[in-house]
């Protein structure tokens, strides 16, 4: 197979380019996603080659741009609202939580919701409190989301095609510091279906299971951690809702020793949520308690050291992955 | 503009039975409809349309299939106007699995997305943005239906009344929001909601052609549609009618509306929707005593046969609730 290095946000923009070629259904809406193409670039050139019908410009309103996005995707059409931080889609909840949500058992399951929000979220860059969370708690908990957080581009593409082609609400989280990473993106149709957790990096000693920002800082950490002949294996679920529970308990019962690492602050979290069904599928098989690396409980603060100290680093990760090794139990070496 | 303007056409013996037997109705379900809910057979919440016949009906008469029209938390009125199976209607209230939503939805999410009916709503204000959103996506298809959301006054404070609709002035969309203006947010009146009670006048501060029409007399409210109607497939939408009227009653069954002034209420009885509806029927399309009780009969026997129909479905099996639950 053949592949190409693209940037994040290229590869997200491949994959809207590729689906509006496709289906004249899908359009895309957004505050400044048309002249500008985006904050983060990503619909950049979409409106000369689509035209102003299918990629507008909207007032700030969320709630609004929101509701009128799940009401497109009732009435048939494929729409993707962009929200600029995903701390903004708190004013769209009901539109995304009672309506999308809910439509199609309310319905009977006659009515189907195909409406993609992307929107980004993460601290990191001191843009403060209202612009740095990690919310995909709130989503995970709801029944009837998709919740999807790729980490890579050819995640961030194949994802985002599928979700473009599949009946249920989804809710695509980037992340802020993830536009501009580069990667493979292997060339001509290339779609990744929602379910399936992939391996980023294999291993046999200890399982991190990290989404989103936080499969870099596992991969660093896997990298510290090999240099101390410690093989550690990174799996990232790419999408929380559907969850590939087996791959998760398949590579825990390989290793004996699992490390969920979540950008979002702990409490109330998904990484408590896999800790639970990991333990309660393999109690009498894990070698060590299940550690969670997260944020703190507590608001991103603005100051960028203080910020920092807010969500996982790499060293937090290392230090969590030899405690299950039993190699560190005081966390010693972190200090 | 704050009046409709007259009619062109006296209207059709045709339109005036169909206004007739629409409101006449949507009178008999929600009358006998409160009869089961008292003898404990219907579960849940029930809002009842009556005394606001007048405006689903002139509505929906004004509408042509392939159009869209999206509801609120009193919706059985809608419904029906669009031309909804009774049978399926009492059957969801029943909770069967023949009914519109299988029994998952009840009285408050009635849909037929098929036929164009986007649901009832349990959200007040929540059908505005869906209702915009349907008329942004037959723009986009290309269609010329027309999307009809029908909201309320309470909704009317509602941030998303003016986000959505905004949205829809921005992009010339084919949307006529109808503002059920019964003067009650539940248990508030009007009064204490908003200083300025005539509502379309919010249409026309942000460039909304807005109307207001006598809600309980639905030949205006037809004459009113119509004429937004045919503005929005000419592309000048989208279009706002308010449509005065009051509740029968309190904000559901169980609500006996105490606060609702007993001179106000005798007011608008006296000017019931579905007396006019027959009156229009009797003096303009010539229908005489014998055709009405015609008509009455029939439509009380629809609503006994879909009590019988329903009776005698079943319920959705746990089997059958547990694999549609997979996957969620």
């Amino acid at each position: 197979m053949a592949f190409r290095e693209l940037m994040y946000r290229e590869a997200l923009r491949e994959a809207i380019d590729e689906e509006m070629a496709r289906s004249p259904e899908v359009f895309i809406i957004g505050e400044g996603i048309a002249e500008r193409g985006g904050s983060y670039k990503v619909t950049e050139g979409l409106l000369a080659k689509y035209g102003p019908k299918r990629v507008r410009d909207t007032p700030i309103a969320e709630a609004g741009m929101i509701g009128v996005g799940v009401g497109a995707a009732i009435a048939g059409a494929r729409p993707i609202v962009e929200i600029l931080y995903v701390d903004f889609a708190m004013l769209g909840m009901d539109m995304i939580v009672n309506q999308a949500a809910k439509f199609r058992l309310m319905t009977g399951g006659e009515g189907r919701v195909p409406f993609v929000l992307r929107t980004q979220g993460g601290a990191g860059g001191g843009v403060a409190a209202q612009h740095s969370q990690s919310l995909e708690a709130l989503f995970y908990h709801i029944p009837g989301l998709r919740v999807v957080m790729p980490s890579s581009p050819a995640d961030a593409k194949g994802l985002l095609k599928y979700a473009l082609r599949q009946s249920d609400p989804v809710m695509f989280l980037e992340h802020k510091h993830l536009y501009m990473t580069k990667g493979l993106v292997p060339d001509g149709e290339h779609i990744v279906e929602f379910g399936k957790a992939d391996i980023k990096r294999p291993g046999k000693d200890v399982t991190l299971i990290a989404w989103s920002n936080m499969v870099p800082t596992a991969l660093a950490a896997a990298e510290e951690l090999a240099a101390q002949g410690i093989e550690a294996e990174v799996l990232d679920p790419r999408t929380l809702v559907p969850l590939d529970k087996a791959m998760i308990l398949a590579s825990v019962s390989k290793t004996k020793r699992a490390v969920i690492v979540q950008e979002a602050n702990r409490r109330g979290g998904v990484a408590s949520d896999i800790c639970s069904i990991i333990q309660e599928e393999l109690f009498y098989d894990l070698d060590a308690p299940i550690e969670i690396v997260a944020g703190l409980d507590i608001p991103i603060p603005f100051n960028l050291t203080l910020e920092k100290a807010s969500v996982p680093q790499k060293s937090d990760v290392v230090a969590a992955a030899r405690r299950a090794l039993h190699q560190d139990p005081l966390g010693l070496a972190a200090q | 503009m704050s009046t409709p303007s007259s009619s062109a056409n006296a209207p059709s013996r045709e339109l005036l039975e169909k206004i007739f037997r629409t409101a006449y109705k949507i009178r008999v379900f929600e009358t006998e409809g409160i009869k089961l809910y008292r003898q404990g057979l219907i579960r849940g919440y029930f809002h009842p349309y009556l005394g606001q016949e007048g405006i689903a009906t002139g509505v929906c008469a004004a509408l042509r299939e392939g159009d869209f029209i999206a509801s609120t938390h009193r919706g059985h009125g809608h419904c029906i106007a669009w031309g909804a199976d009774v049978n399926r209607m009492v059957a969801e209230l029943l909770q069967k699995e023949s009914g519109y939503c299988k029994g998952f939805g009840g009285s408050m999410h009635i849909a037929d997305i098929k036929a164009g009916n986007l649901g009832a709503n349990g959200i007040v204000g929540a059908g505005t943005p869906l209702g915009v959103g349907a008329a942004l996506a037959n723009q986009i298809k290309g269609s010329d239906a027309v999307t009809v959301t029908f909201t309320t006054d309470g909704a009317s404070n509602n941030g998303t009344f003016l986000e959505s609709l905004n949205l829809a002035a921005i992009w010339n969309l084919a949307f006529v929001l109808v503002i059920e203006n019964n003067q009650y947010a539940v248990s508030t009146k009007i009064e204490e909601s908003t200083r300025e009670t005539d509502l379309y006048k919010r249409g026309i501060a942000i460039g909304v052609p807005s109307f207001q029409v006598d809600g309980n007399d639905p030949i205006a409210v037809h004459d009113i549609t119509r004429e937004a109607v045919e503005m929005c497939r000419r592309g000048e939408g989208p279009v706002l009618i308010e449509a005065r009227t009051f509740r029968h009653m309190g904000h559901h069954v169980n609500d006996p509306g105490k606060y609702m002034p007993e001179d106000k209420l005798a007011y608008y009885k006296a000017r019931d929707p579905v007396d006019r509806a027959r009156a229009a029927f009797m003096d303009m399309g010539g229908a005489d005593k014998a055709e009405i009780e015609k008509i009455e009969a029939e439509i009380a026997a629809e609503f006994e046969s879909a009590v019988e129909f329903s009776t005698a479905s079943s319920e959705v099996s746990i089997e059958d609730f547990r694999e549609f639950a997979v996957g969620y």
